[in-house]
This record gives structure tokens, C-alpha cells and sequence, in this order.
């Protein structure tokens, strides 16, 4: 049975619980098992804040992973953090825009993209998580499909302006193709 | 909402269960991590004529629940270990009376105060009465969100059935983590209540919900009937599930709840890696399925308890193999999860040790 784990992480209000929450919503459309899990003990006190999404083709154990397959870093504790905890030749998508040190390890698949400046640049400044989720959706292999957290996206933004989700069905998309290999 | 698979957080999960199981009254008083629970209640039950109250404690709360439940309604509450605590005396009250209600407690570590992270640590507290005097009641211990669903289900008709208060215990993770669950159909067929204390007709006597007895011999013949009651549970009700047992190998895991989701990846790496070991799983906590472990003990060789405690459950599964296998133990407390890995690592050591 496959299982990828992938963690999410970065200052609270950066929006790393809303993008897990739209990976798990995506395996949910591809009939995979998900677990989604927050952290809430007292680490939340720090101002960060982090997120476990784990799929499954098949029943999952452990919601709880103490070495994710993958990871996105969204500010520089996050990274610190969690880059030594990654598997070996796990993925580790960082955002450049906040993170300016290169990685530590060298046998980690490593993407970096200018998250926040992806989303000013659309005009959404708020929505640096919808980029960099592109940007690990560039990388995730067959995780979940495009199509699948695109149309996680159109529930998650269901009831609100339908220019809301174009403009960040635009920065997924913006985030896709700088996470994409050169 | 439809038949389809949503994903919800395991607090609200158990809360839309409850509804759809026919609960209409829900009367609580905050602690973490289970807020959610009463959050959903608020917002959702006055929309379908239900009530919602918080309680001005965790006293007050389990004293309403024995009020509507003597009503003849299905009725709940919800709390975390040290607020359980504080419902004992109100439920050995219920247990006496023979209110059905259902309660949920999502443990957190302890003791005292304790802190917020996911716990096995009440199981004790849970099992053995829950409460003064002599008496029992059904805990039910689901390890994942479609489970607790499901139990949340059982849980109300178990308590009406045997007009009993009935226990679901889950733990932090059971209650912040998200995971697909299904719901069933909302309750349109729900018991029929002749004893409830709903009003004098004319054409019976008055119902009367107490649990005192000054006679000695007229408080030992309620304790007789409770006792009928729990021998028919003891009979009918424990639950388990038997996970890559089938080929009877010489090791045996044992484990509920969140730790049991943990310890089936421990299971599958260590078949994996070629150690012949299953788990098996309590779903009722009480009436503890020792029948089922007994059985177990003919072909296997060890058993190890893992627990998120220092070893509550493992009294039982020894009692269950009546020293006829070594039944070890390996756990964490205080709201410290182990990785798959560490168990991994902790059942070779135990193989090893014996």
C-alpha cells in the first residue's frame, strides 16, 4: 500500500491549515484515504503553526508522522524545523519570499518559489499558500491530480465571488509552473 | 447532507452523529481539546427544535443530562478528563436511576490538571463504574473517525436499550485530526420510553426516577437487577476487531483507540520485515472482550499492551490470559504519541527480553 505523508507549516494566518485541508479535500475526489491533523498543543504558542496531511490508497495508520515523506515550509522556523526530519529524498517545497538560506541537507529534492511574490504580483497577497501549493503540486508526482485540488479549490471557494476563485485558480496555476523543473 | 464521504474534523463528526442518532439536548461546560463538540451543538441544534445549553459547570451539566434523560429524550454531554472527573457523583446517580444518556470524554494526559495532548490515561476511571458505588457501564473506544460516527450511533441505542448511561472515549487526536467519514440516515424510529417522567395520565401510576433506597434490602434488590443488566452486557456486547490474526501467530499486540491506529502500521512494518504479529483491538473497553483474548492465547506466545498511559488495559489482558502467556506492556503519557518506529523498536525489545 502507498502512503505519503506531508507536512505544512508556517506563521499562523500564513494559511498552511487551509491548504491541507485542500490537498485531504482533493484524495477525497480521488476515493483515497486521508487523514488531516493540526498541530494544537502548546507549539501553536510560538506564532507557527503546522498541518500533517497523510494519503493512503488503503486504511491509515498513524496520523501522526514523526518522518513526512514531504514538506512545505512557508517562514524560516518552519524550515528549521522540519527539514531534518524528512526522509531521505523526500521533497521539501520552501518559500523563497520569506526564507533566504539554502538547504542544510543534500539529499532532499528541494523547490524553491517566491511565494508572497507570486501573490502580490496576482494582486492576492494573502494567497502566497495557493502558490506555493501549486509550486508542491509541480513536484508531488501521482500524490493527487491538478485536477483534483483544482476542483478542491472551486468547494473551498464555493459561496464567495467566483472572482475569488479565478484569481486563485490563477495563482495555483502561477505556482505550477514556478515549482515546474527547469 | 448526503451519503457521501466529507471531510470533517472528529469533534464535529461525533456531534452531527449524535443528531443523527436523535440527540436533542446537549448540556456541557468547555474544556480542551473538545470544544468543538459543543460549538457544533450550539450552532446546530436549535435549528431542529433541539436545546442547547452550557452549563455553568461540568456539575450542573451531568445533573441536566440526568433531567432530560429522565424525559424520555436522547441527551448527551461531552468533556475532557478533569471535567469527567467532576461528573462522577451525577453519573453514579444516572447508573442508580437508570437514566440513559450518553457521554463522551475525550481524555487528555493527567493527572491533575494535566495537559492538553492525546491520553489513554482514564481508562481506569472509564472502566470500573465510573463513579460511587457498585456499578458499571459500557465504554465504547473507536479508533477512527468513521468509527466514533458509527459508535456515537451504538452508543445512544446501547444506552436505551439497557437504560444505562453509556461511555465513548476518544483523545485529542480522535478530536482535532479531519479524516472522510459517512453518516447514516437520521433517526426516525427511536424507542419507546413508557417509564420516561413525561406527565401523569390517568391511566397509570406515577413513573418515579430516583436511585435512593433506605431499606438496605430494597437497595440490595436494585443492585441484583443492575447486576442482571450487566451480566446480560457482559453476554451479548463486547466488541473487538481482529487485525492479521487469522493465521494465529505467535505474537499478539494489544491496543485501542488512537494507539491502535499506530500500532497497525507497527504490525504491517514488522510483518514486513518478517515478525509473524497481529493486533487485537477492544472496542468496548467494558465489557472488555476477554473471551476474544483467551481464544487468542491458545496459539499465541506473547502478548504486548501498547498504551498512551503506564498500563491500565494491560490488567485486563492479563487477567484475560490468566497467566498462561506473559502479557508485556509498553506505553507513553502525558500526551506524548509514539511514532510507529518507536513501537517497532519496542516490541523487538520485548520479543527479545522474553
Amino acid at each position: 500500500m502507498k502512503e505519503t505523508s506531508v507536512v505544512m507549516a508556517g506563521f499562523g494566518g500564513q494559511g498552511v491549515m487551509s491548504i491541507g485541508k485542500i490537498l485531504a479535500k482533493a484524495a477525497i475526489h480521488e476515493g483515497k484515504e486521508v487523514t488531516w491533523l493540526p498541530s494544537y498543543g502548546p507549539e501553536m504558542r510560538g506564532g507557527t503553526a503546522n498541518c500533517t496531511v497523510v494519503i493512503a490508497d488503503g486504511p491509515i495508520g498513524s496520523p501522526l508522522v514523526k518522518f513526512p515523506d514531504m514538506a512545505i515550509v512557508m517562514n524560516k522556523q518552519s524550515i528549521d524545523k522540519f527539514e531534518p526530519e524528512l526522509r531521505p529524498g523526500g521533497l521539501i517545497v520552501v518559500n523563497a519570499s520569506l526564507i533566504d538560506r539554502a538547504l542544510a541537507r543534500r539529499d532532499l529534492v528541494a523547490v524553491h518559489v517566491a511565494a508572497n511574490a507570486l501573490a502580490e504580483e496576482a494582486g492576492a497577497p494573502r494567497s502566497a499558500n495557493i502558490a506555493i501549493l501549486g509550486a508542491f503540486m509541480a513536484r508531488a508526482g501521482d500524490l493527487v491530480s491538478i485536477a483534483a485540488v483544482e476542483h478542491a479549490l472551486a468547494e473551498t471557494f464555493a459561496g464567495k465571488p467566483p472572482s475569488l476563485l479565478e484569481q486563485n485558480l490563477a495563482i495555483f496555476r502561477a505556482g505550477l509552473c514556478a515549482g515546474a523543473p527547469a | 447532507m448526503s451519503a457521501q464521504r466529507m471531510l470533517m474534523k472528529g469533534s464535529e463528526a461525533i456531534a452531527e452523529a449524535a443528531i443523527r442518532a436523535g440527540c436533542r439536548c446537549f448540556f456541557g461546560y468547555p474544556i480542551t481539546p473538545q470544544n468543538e463538540i459543543p460549538e457544533y451543538m450550539s450552532k446546530r441544534l436549535p435549528k431542529i427544535g433541539g436545546v442547547f445549553v452550557q452549563a455553568e459547570s461540568e456539575v450542573s451539566a451531568v445533573n441536566m443530562i440526568y433531567g432530560a434523560g429522565g424525559a424520555g429524550v436522547r441527551v448527551m454531554t461531552s468533556s475532557s478528563s478533569p471535567g469527567v472527573s467532576l461528573m462522577a457523583e451525577g453519573f453514579s446517580y444516572l447508573v442508580g436511576a437508570e437514566v440513559p444518556v450518553v457521554i463522551v470524554n475525550i481524555v487528555r494526559g493527567g493527572p491533575g490538571l494535566g495537559g492538553i495532548g492525546p491520553s489513554q490515561g482514564d481508562y481506569f476511571m472509564m472502566t470500573r463504574g465510573f463513579g460511587h458505588g457498585d456499578q458499571r457501564a459500557v465504554v465504547l473506544a473507536p479508533s477512527t473517525l468513521q468509527e466514533a460516527v458509527d459508535l456515537m450511533g451504538l452508543a445512544f441505542d446501547l444506552a436505551d436499550k439497557y437504560r444505562s448511561p453509556t461511555l465513548l472515549v476518544g483523545d485529542g487526536l480522535i478530536g482535532q485530526m479531519m479524516e472522510p467519514v459517512t453518516f447514516p440516515e437520521a433517526r426516525l424510529d427511536l424507542p419507546e420510553k413508557p417509564w420516561a417522567t413525561t406527565g401523569k395520565p390517568k391511566t397509570r401510576e406515577r413513573n418515579v426516577i430516583n436511585s435512593l433506597d433506605l431499606a438496605p434490602e430494597d437497595l440490595e434488590a436494585r443492585v441484583e437487577r443492575l447486576f442482571a443488566k450487566y451480566a446480560r452486557i457482559e453476554a451479548d456486547e463486547p466488541r473487538c476487531e481482529r487485525f492479521m490474526l487469522d493465521d494465529n501467530p505467535p505474537l499478539c499486540l494489544c491496543a485501542y483507540g488512537t494507539m491502535a491506529r499506530i500500532a497497525k502500521s507497527a504490525v504491517q512494518r514488522l510483518r514486513a520485515e518478517g515478525v509473524s504479529v497481529g493486533l487485537l483491538r477492544p472496542i468496548t473497553l467494558w465489557p472488555f472482550p476477554a473471551s476474544a483474548i483467551a481464544q487468542q492465547a491458545e496459539s499465541a506466545r506473547q502478548f504486548i499492551c501498547v498504551e498512551l498511559s503506564r498500563g491500565q488495559m494491560v490488567e485486563d489482558a492479563r487477567r484475560a490470559v490468566e497467566g498462561r502467556r506473559p502479557v508485556d506492556f509498553w506505553g507513553r503519557a502525558g500526551g506524548v504519541v509514539p511514532s510507529v518506529e518507536e513501537i517497532v523498536a519496542e516490541v523487538r525489545r520485548l520479543i527479545r527480553d522474553r
